[in-house]
């Protein structure tokens, strides 16, 4: 039984990328941009700035002098250099750090007030913000079968968060799913509580920008023993030009609670880069459990390396009780530059981290990610599945840190990282740190780095597949430990995606 | 761009604690040309990125922590073998206990003798190699050596070898700090074994500069002596001709600090290196390997084998890269680093990387660290071996990926017996 369903879900596999590579031969889809008034903070950023975007999101001052103190402590740091991505040097005066469509000045009071414009951009990307029984981020997904699944979504636009749906449902399960700021406003015993103390205000260059200028984002409490009745969806979106967006997710999954979660990210087609840093703390507590799923898809920059995102994302997941599990799971096929390594503490006995991962990257794309598995507990386990697919003129690095301390007796570790080449102008990279300090731990690493099959590409080609999907069904297959793990919305986006990026990079 | 202060200051210690040989033109230069990378460089510093590991303190303050000396009993390695000894006493050559180095079957010179001449083939060699080995990851503990080693052998073989060379390293002086740098050309066609024994100094700092032209075969099997309180660095730049051979194999059974890097760069299609190393740790016990093999040419294979065995403590580092160069298409890259630790004390590090610009490729590497398997232990047991016995079994099994790649058999074999002589002293003590 087992096996002929895992038979059916392949075929459809099959079909499903074929069609991708079809329907959408193109550039980036979501290239398009709202014209929409926008309200701007002044160009640069100081200190007076950091008060604005306080000031402006309505904040305590406890919350007002942390940025502050951030932002002191930011100005002290110098930016790391040790990944291997290559970028002119950004301009941290030249950018916007607040912008807000000018039609969220009143803060609407349902999403009925808020701005049609706005409503029709998330509908453009898919994105329905009406309450409505449908599947995110999935073309087409009106046809498919509603399976009844609802997913509650989190619109951030720029600096705002426009709307969140499903929030009455999912107040009456005690799940708080709201933007930061409201948190900020509404549940400031538990923003102080957690705020910075998974990823501290001076941890790294990019997270202390962050704690000084973030502008918005999710929030999310679980509260002990609730399993969250849906799915909880962020979908950020880039709109406005020279703006960096900073946004700052905050998760709580309370004791013995369950929540998945899911993050979506595009950008305009420009000319000009973008900066993207974000944070996303997550706290798991004893026998809580966590999903975090990602398709990050901002706009790659064109085929010649002009424009797109950069992005510097940290994100990590601290299992504080026993039992607690935290599983990332990424689709990296957007942004110019990608520095992003989801980590997880396992602090709790028995706590359990997972880390798939798919990172594309084409043209001229550069992309530096993996994973940080810091075993504490005793008996806490990590497995991580990275698979880099490179082509064009791009480089895709894996670096990631495995770290067994002497108290976590028995901890149990396996690491797979495949990289596959496309093309003889990229590169692909592995950077793995491994270290292991007590004997009962076993830590397994394999890595291999490969191109694409010969004998698979011939075997498609004699079945009249051409070049370029017979690359991508192969990417597929290659990908496919990672894309099963990843939520149903996600998966078949996450497959035209592995698609969709590779085009043009064969022949 | 400016030093930190704490790394100029250390810099110019030691720098200022040393002497620069006298030696002709092309000498002079190369060494100048060494000393300016050091003042360039600097020397290591915790806080490097190389360094992450390995506390670099040992091997770059102006004195030598001094090494107790080691009453060896154990009969020397390679003595079953017929060769060629050199021997070095704390750093220096001792003629009178060594062989007629004539013997061998191929060209050899003090380094002393060849910087004095204006020319001869060294100075090809000579901090050439080191110095292309200093990108993209600076070794300024090698270009010191190039700027200040007092001896060491040049060594030109242009036909098969007679007889192995053997580089002998006593251990007398408890406060020696020991800097010799050998250059080695294997001619087109060539063969040579170099085998080096022995603790060399109270601290020892060896650099190993080997030319394998096209067609040539080049085997280094080395033991890195017993003494317990010893320290080292020793790198090796090897540049790989067309269809030539490169095989290096290091047993380490003991020091307080021991790197060892090994640099190889293949530019030759066709062409073969192997490193491989065998390590066991016992207590305050250091050990890093470091290899960075680029691959710059096609159809070329390359495997690094690595195996630790670590108890009461023992630190072992495993820093390996693959680097393939966009043009270096059909390379097959295999690296393996394992650690088995037979406590709860001890410590393995590791940093296995691959950096590939090429997309025709077969590159892999694994790393594992764990406990001796006790489904494996219990099996041997009820097969009527005791413990100690079984456990001793499991872990010569373990070192036994590495020792293979040893292409002499009677070495292979000489090695394996030392390997378990450690293990039984240890069980014993």
């Amino acid at each position: 039984m087992a096996e002929s369903m895992e038979a059916q879900v392949k075929e459809g596999v099959d079909q499903e990328t074929v069609d991708a590579v079809r329907s959408m031969a193109g550039k980036y889809k979501y290239g398009w941009e709202t014209e929409i008034e926008m309200d701007y903070a002044p160009k640069g950023l100081n200190e007076d700035i950091v008060r604005l975007i306080s000031a402006k999101n309505g904040e305590p001052e406890w919350m007002t002098d942390w940025r502050v103190q951030a932002f002191a402590r930011w100005q002290e740091m110098t930016e790391p250099t040790w990944a291997m991505i290559d970028y002119p040097v950004i301009d941290y005066q030249d950018q916007y750090y607040y912008a807000k469509p000018k039609s969220m000045m009143e803060k609407p009071k349902s999403l009925d007030e808020v701005d049609p414009k706005l409503l029709e951009t998330y509908e453009k990307l898919g994105i329905p913000l009406k309450e409505q029984m449908i599947l995110a981020g999935v073309e087409g997904a009106e046809d498919a079968p509603a399976e009844g699944r609802k997913v509650a979504v989190d619109a951030v636009f720029d600096s705002v968060s426009v709307g969140t749906t499903f929030q009455a449902e999912l107040k009456k399960a005690g799940v708080i799913f709201c933007s930061i700021s409201e948190a900020i406003r509404e549940h400031p015993e538990l923003v102080k509580k957690y705020l910075g103390s998974v990823v501290p205000a001076s941890d790294n260059f990019f997270a202390t920008l962050n704690s000084a200028v973030f502008s918005d984002g999710s929030f999310v409490y679980v509260p002990p023993g609730v399993r969250c009745p849906m799915e909880l969806s962020t979908y950020f979106r880039i709109n406005a030009e020279n703006t960096g967006q900073f946004e700052r997710t905050l998760i709580i999954a309370d004791k013995g609670s369950y929540v998945s979660y899911l993050e979506g990210c595009t950008a305009p087609q420009r000319d000009t880069t973008q900066l993207h840093a974000a944070v996303v703390e997550i706290v798991v507590e004893e026998d809580a459990e966590v999903k975090y799923s990602t398709v990050q898809n901002w706009f790659p920059g064109d085929e010649n390396g002009k424009g797109g995102i950069y992005n510097f994302v940290t994100k990590r997941a601290d299992c504080r009780g026993d039992r607690a599990k935290v599983m990332w799971t990424q689709v990296e096929t957007g942004s110019a530059v990608t520095w992003k390594y989801p980590s997880c503490i396992l602090r709790g006995n028995e706590s359990q981290g997972e880390f798939y991962s798919i990172a594309i990257t084409n043209n001229y794309q550069q992309a530096d990610t993996g994973t940080k598995m810091i075993h504490l507990g005793k008996d806490t386990r990590s497995r991580i599945v990275s698979k880099g697919i490179s082509a064009g003129k791009a480089q895709n690095t894996y670096r990631g840190q495995v770290s067994v301390h002497p108290k976590a007796k028995n901890a149990r570790n396996y690491t797979q990282c495949d990289s596959l080449l496309i093309g003889s102008e990229c590169g692909a990279h592995t950077v793995p740190y491994i270290e292991v300090r007590n004997n009962s731990s076993r830590v397994e690493h394999e890595a291999t780095t490969s191109k694409v099959d010969d004998d698979q590409l011939f075997y498609c080609r004699q079945r009249g597949m051409d070049e370029e999907e017979a690359v991508a069904l192969v990417v597929n297959g290659f990908c496919k430990d990672v894309l099963q793990a990843l939520p149903m919305e996600f998966a078949m986006e996450a497959q035209q995606l592995v698609a969709i990026s590779l085009e043009g990079s064969v022949g | 761009m400016a030093l930190p202060q704490v790394k100029q200051d250390a810099t110019d210690a030691r720098l200022a604690a040393l002497t620069m040989p006298e030696g002709s033109g092309w000498a002079t230069a190369a060494r100048e040309d060494a000393l300016a990378r050091v003042q360039t460089m600097g020397l290591p510093g915790r806080r490097d990125e190389y360094w992450k590991f390995t506390r670099p303190d040992l091997l770059t303050s102006v004195e030598p922590k001094p090494a107790a000396i080691f009453a060896n009993d154990e009969t020397p390695l390679f003595s079953e073998i017929d060769r060629v000894r050199l021997v070095f006493v704390d750093g220096v050559f001792d003629a009178a206990q060594s062989d007629d180095p004539a013997l061998a079957g191929v060209e050899i010179d003090r380094l002393a003798d060849a910087t004095q001449t204006d020319i001869h083939w060294a100075r090809d060699v000579y901090g050439v190699l080191e110095a292309r080995g200093q990108k993209p990851v600076e070794r300024p503990l090698a270009a010191l050596n190039t700027a200040f080693a007092t001896d060491g052998v040049m060594i030109r073989a242009t036909g098969k070898a007679k007889l192995p060379v053997s580089l002998v390293y006593l251990h007398q002086s408890e406060t020696s700090d020991a800097i010799l740098h050998h250059c080695i050309k294997v001619e087109p066609g060539a063969e040579l074994t170099v085998l080096e024994n022995g603790p060399a100094a109270a601290r020892f700092n060896k650099v190993m500069e080997v030319e394998v032209a096209d067609g040539a075969a080049f085997h280094h099997v080395r033991a890195q002596g017993r003494d317990h309180e010893r320290q080292a660095v020793t790198h090796i730049f090897a540049r790989l001709g067309t269809e030539s051979t490169f095989k290096s194999f290091t047993m380490t059974s003991n020091g307080i600090m021991t790197r060892n890097e090994c640099i190889v760069e293949l530019t030759g299609d066709d062409a073969i290196a192997h490193v491989a190393g065998a390590c066991l740790g016992d207590g305050d016990f250091h050990h890093d390997d470091t290899v960075f093999i680029t691959h710059d040419a096609q159809n070329c294979e390359s495997r690094q084998v690595f195996k630790k065995v670590l108890r009461n403590g023992a630190t072992g580092v495993f820093q390996g890269k693959i680097l393939v160069q966009p043009d270096a298409q059909k390379t097959d890259g295999y690296q393996i680093s394992q650690s088995l630790l037979l406590d709860d004390d001890s410590n393995f590090y590791a940093k296995p990387e691959l950096e590939i610009y090429a997309d025709d490729v077969q590159c892999s590497h694994g790393s594992t660290s764990g406990a001796i398997d006790e489904t494996a232990l219990f099996y041997l047991r009820s097969r009527g071996i005791p413990e100690p016995k079984a456990q001793d079994l499991m872990v010569l099994a373990f070192l036994a990926e590495a020792i293979e790649e040893i292409d002499n058999k009677a070495i292979a074999e000489d090695v394996l017996v030392r390997l378990s002589a450690w293990l039984e002293r240890r069980r014993k003590g």
